[in-house]
């Protein structure tokens, strides 16, 4: 394999950018799926409860964020993200500009 | 209101109108059309979401009603696994391609040098993971029927009221049964893909979530009026707050994540049926939205449900019961073929999954144990092992049933689907641990998967039958066999814990301590390490590594065995390639370990790896790859490296040999330009006596009147010369004699001083005062054993020599004697011009004469002694340093010469 040089040309710059948001992607949606391990539970305090309504709402919102960011991603990266050599550091960089 | 019957009739022409879908999906593939449709991300993603069974589509409002939004959970889990797809998922499709891998007990047990007995095992927990999930199905089924068969029953919903729940459940399992057989075994090689049934069940994910959506839409705007309206009475209902424990919210998204890789059926439509890599990234998204989508309108369904319907309605079938309550028969209808579909679906897969690992991991390594030479017999072995997958549907939807008809579709059966997950899920160590990690072992695997399938029967499938049913009450309270630390539900006496949080933590957590203790521990087998470095490794090289070594594997017998398997026209296609490939243009290809490797990958696709391996090895015969192989590839590199440095050794003797021939040859040319300058001295030698000897003869014959003086000079003259000839030949002759090595040595005894004197005198004998010779007499008086006469014949020829070639002016000779306890060496050093340096390596050869050197002898004096001396066993050499010309001879210690 040829030495991919240090720095990328702007093009396969972005696109390995996006598949880093393609890892981490779960990783924010691990923590936004338990922030309800925060909210006050009634048996610990009735007063103080998370109304069903709010906690809903909360839920299916970060739901679609994740599935629109998840949808997103795939727009920028569909065309090389599933590629055997897809890897991008693994990649030798698209050189042809654009 | 509609009646049992129309609903029958619309379910059957449901049903009807799968079968016809299926049967053109699988018709349009035969004849490679519709690959658009077949070969869809759409599909691939509506394929997944036979995640959502009815479970989901009943229970999930249900669950929302006991529990509120704790049913989330269970697409949360997921979504996340498919959003972080890059991670697991993605490796998990690529080593399903590469590996041609037909099921999750196929997936462990090729990880794990393709052992089967941990295939058994993986199949025997899916099998029991999943039959009370086929049969929680069946009871979904059945339950909904019965809502229509006796509306006045919807309170209480007595499973099986007003139709016979049995028989019912029994038409239902017989129906999907059929559809599996029909459409789930029509080809053998599951890496071939099941259009058919992915087809069906893409329809019934868009008829289920269709469903699920009408009625949640009608739910919101038609019964509740509107979303602000609905939400404030879902604050306003029992289930109006958020009261999830932290702990089961973590556990069940963990749980229900692990499950979706876990679950057979989900395995079975992910990686084993997937098309294309690509697709993965797409569903990635797209899957969860589908099941955010599913589980929108479950919370409004279930807070209006609860408000609407009267009390003690079974809630797991507000989806159904809310729209016949309001009247709307239609949509009653498509929420009835949304739960169908549902439980169909589910059942279909999970049954083809589960049939796949029975048929390849149990029956048919059964059936070749039971034939010992079975691979190579004749007989169809594709008929046995179609039949064997059909059967194993039967079977399994037949436990399914005894299950439903045993739990007497109990209350227990709602739990079912959380047990379930528990189950599977203690697939995952073994498994992410297989894919991750190449220390991960077959035994580490074995005792992780035991361990965990233990708990998780003891903590939370064997309670869930109920206490006093399986585990009586004392086990609960003092723990099995009265150890206080073996309570179902407070393992180490740590209590206090939910129990299912503390089911799934228990089992899972140990389960994957033991796996990475035990392999840590063990040493995995050389196959095991193949098959890990090429899991682990699978975006590196996706080419196989090689396995088969042997090469003794007949192509006959393959060709034979993969016809049986694969078919005769697929095996001859793929041999016919494989030949093609090697270069020959027609004929079988060789059985090369690459092309064995290649059959068996081709093998393992119709009936597993661990079948495949077996049956190959049949015939291939021994293992694959011992330690012997691979010390040998270790050794193959060593042997290189021995090889070139042989290869150098020889070429540097070889150098060696051509300077030492290059110095022959010169020597040789030399000698033969002296044997030349020889000869023409010899003819010079012969001639100049015999002209003498002619010419005197002549005068003595033919002149008259010679004085007697001058007669007598001719006479004597020609006596002389005779003398020189003589001497010339006999020179000749003893050279010759002695270099035959026919010489019979006459040993005697005398001192070296007697041997030297006489040989002086003789040698100086009518040269008086010519030279001077230095001797010291105190070193000479040794005595000698030897060939004297020999020995002095040296002498005479090296002071003769010495006397003849001095050109000193004035001519000395000393001879030193050294003896210590080596041999006796005896130095004649002149004080002559010495010999020149490209001559020294000759002088002992025949016919040598110094070059420019005036003399009467032949050339043969030394060439003599050095023959004379190498038969006395010692030596002689000319000595380069030193002032003159130096000979050193040298005699053995003994002095016992030739004896």
């Amino acid at each position: 394999m040829a030495r991919s040089p240090i720095f990328l040309e702007r093009r396969s710059y972005r696109v390995r950018r996006m598949m880093d948001a393609v890892r981490l992607l779960p990783v924010l949606g691990l923590a936004l799926f338990m922030v309800p391990l925060i909210w006050p539970v009634p048996s610990d305090d009735p007063s103080e409860t998370m109304p069903m309504s709010t906690a809903l709402e909360y839920l299916f919102g970060a739901w679609m964020f994740l599935v629109l960011a998840g949808w997103l991603l795939w727009r920028r990266t569909g065309a090389h993200a599933a590629d055997p050599a897809s890897d991008p550091a693994a990649k030798p960089p698209v050189t042809e500009a654009r | 209101m509609v009646s049992l019957n129309q609903l029958v009739i619309v379910c059957l022409t449901y049903v009807a109108g799968l079968f016809f879908v299926a049967f053109m999906a699988e018709r349009a593939a035969l004849r490679g059309r519709g690959g658009w449709l077949l070969h869809s991300p759409l599909v691939y993603t509506l394929s997944l979401s036979i995640y959502c069974t009815a479970w989901t589509f009943y229970g999930a409002v249900g669950y929302a009603a006991r529990s509120g939004l704790e049913y989330v959970t269970i697409y949360l889990g997921p979504s996340l696994v498919m959003f972080g797809w890059w991670w697991v998922l993605r490796r998990l499709v690529r080593i399903g391609r590469s590996q041609r891998v037909t099921s999750v007990a196929d997936l462990i047990s090729s990880r794990y040098g393709k052992s089967n007995l941990l295939a058994i095992i993986v199949t025997v927990m899916a099998v029991v993971g999943v039959t009370p999930y086929i049969a929680l199905q069946l009871q979904s089924v059945v339950l909904s029927l019965s809502i229509f068969a006796a509306p006045e029953a919807i309170p209480g919903a007595e499973v099986g009221a007003g139709i016979n729940a049995g028989r019912a459940a029994l038409w239902v399992a017989l129906g999907l049964a059929l559809f599996t057989v029909l459409f789930g075994t029509r080809n053998l090689n599951v890496n071939e893909r099941h259009h058919g049934v992915v087809i069906a069940v893409a329809v019934e994910a868009v008829v289920k979530l269709v469903a699920l959506l009408a009625v949640g839409i009608f739910v919101v705007w038609g019964v509740a009026g509107g979303l602000t309206e609905t939400m404030t009475r879902i604050d306003a209902s029992e289930i109006g707050a958020f009261r999830v424990q932290g702990s089961r919210w973590a556990a069940l998204t963990a749980l229900s994540g692990a499950a979706l890789l876990c679950l057979p059926r989900m395995f079975q439509v992910m990686v084993v049926e997937n098309d294309d890599e690509r697709y993965l990234q797409i569903a990635s998204w797209a899957f969860p939205l589908y099941m955010l989508l599913m589980s929108l309108f479950v919370v409004p369904i279930a807070v209006v449900g609860l408000d609407l319907l009267p009390e003690g309605s079974n809630p797991d079938l507000f989806v159904l019961s809310l729209p016949l309550s309001q009247g709307q028969n239609g949509l009653a209808m498509l929420s009835f073929l949304g739960g169908f579909s549902s439980a169909t679906s589910m059942v279909i897969v999970a049954t083809l999954a589960l049939s796949t690992m029975v048929s390849n991991h149990i029956v048919m390594p059964i059936w070749l144990a039971l034939r010992r030479d079975g691979a190579t017999q004749s007989g169809d072995v594709r008929n046995v092992v179609i039949l064997a997958r059909r059967l194993s549907i039967l079977l399994i939807i037949g436990l399914g049933f005894l299950y439903y008809r045993s739990s007497g579709g109990s209350g227990a059966l709602a739990a079912i689907g959380t047990i379930s997950f528990g189950g599977v899920a203690q697939f995952l160590p073994a498994m992410l641990g297989g894919i991750f990690w190449r220390g991960a072992t077959r035994m580490g695997a074995l005792c992780g998967l035991s361990l965990g399938f233990a708990l998780w029967l003891f903590t939370m499938l064997l309670p869930s039958f109920g206490m006093d049913t399986v585990l009586s009450q004392a086990v609960y309270e003092t723990g099995l066999m009265g150890l206080g630390w073996l309570r179902p539900q407070a393992l180490f006496g740590i209590e206090g814990l939910d129990p299912t949080v503390h089911a799934v933590v228990w089992s899972l957590s140990l389960n994957a301590i033991i796996f990475v203790v035990v392999s840590l521990f063990t040493f995995p087998d050389p196959v095991e390490r193949l098959q890990g470095a090429q899991f682990v490794n699978v975006f590196d090289h996706s080419s196989p590594a090689r396995g088969w070594t042997a090469s003794v594997a007949g192509s006959e017998d393959l060709m034979i065995m993969a016809q049986r398997i694969l078919g005769a026209r697929e095996a001859q296609a793929f041999f016919a390639g494989e030949a093609r490939r090697q270069g020959f243009a027609d004929g079988l290809p060789q059985p090369t370990p690459r092309f064995v490797q290649a059959l068996e990958r081709e093998l393992a696709g119709a009936v597993g790896a661990a079948t495949a391996h077996a049956m190959v090895a049949q015939i291939v015969g021994g293992t694959s790859v011992s330690v012997q192989d691979l010390l040998a590839v270790a050794d193959e590199s060593a042997q290189m490296l021995e090889y070139s440095s042989q290869l150098e050794a020889k070429s540097r003797e070889l150098s060696q040999t051509a300077a030492q021939l290059r110095e022959a040859n010169e020597k040789l040319t030399q000698l033969s330009l002296q044997k030349d300058g020889f000869l023409s001295q010899i003819s010079h030698e012969l001639r100049t006596p015999m002209t003498s000897i002619r010419s005197f003869s002549e005068i003595l014959r033919d002149a008259k009147g010679i004085k007697a003086a001058d007669k007598t000079r001719y006479a004597s003259i020609i006596h002389d010369e005779t003398i020189r000839l003589t001497r010339l030949l006999d020179d000749l002759l003893d050279l010759s004699v002695l270099q035959n090595g026919q010489v019979t040595l006459n040993v005697q005894s005398a001192p070296l001083s007697r041997v030297l004197d006489q040989a002086i005198t003789t040698a100086l004998a009518g040269r008086n005062g010519a030279l001077a010779i230095c001797r010291d007499p105190l070193t000479e008086a040794l005595p000698l054993t030897t060939d004297l006469d020999r020995l002095g014949q040296v002498f005479i020829n090296l002071v003769a020599n010495a006397a003849k070639y001095c050109r000193a002016a004035e001519p000395e000779l000393s001879i030193k004697v050294q003896e210590s306890d080596g041999p006796l060496v005896i130095d004649f050093v002149d004080n002559g011009a010495g010999i020149a340096e490209d001559a020294q390596a000759v002088i002992f050869e025949k016919f040598f004469r110094v070059h420019g050197v005036e003399g009467e002898g032949a050339g043969l004096g030394l060439a003599i002694c050095h023959e004379i001396m190498t038969r006395l066993g010692g030596g002689i050499r000319y000595l380069p340093q030193g002032a003159g010309t130096g000979f050193r001879i040298w005699l053995p210690a003994e002095r016992e010469a030739g004896v």
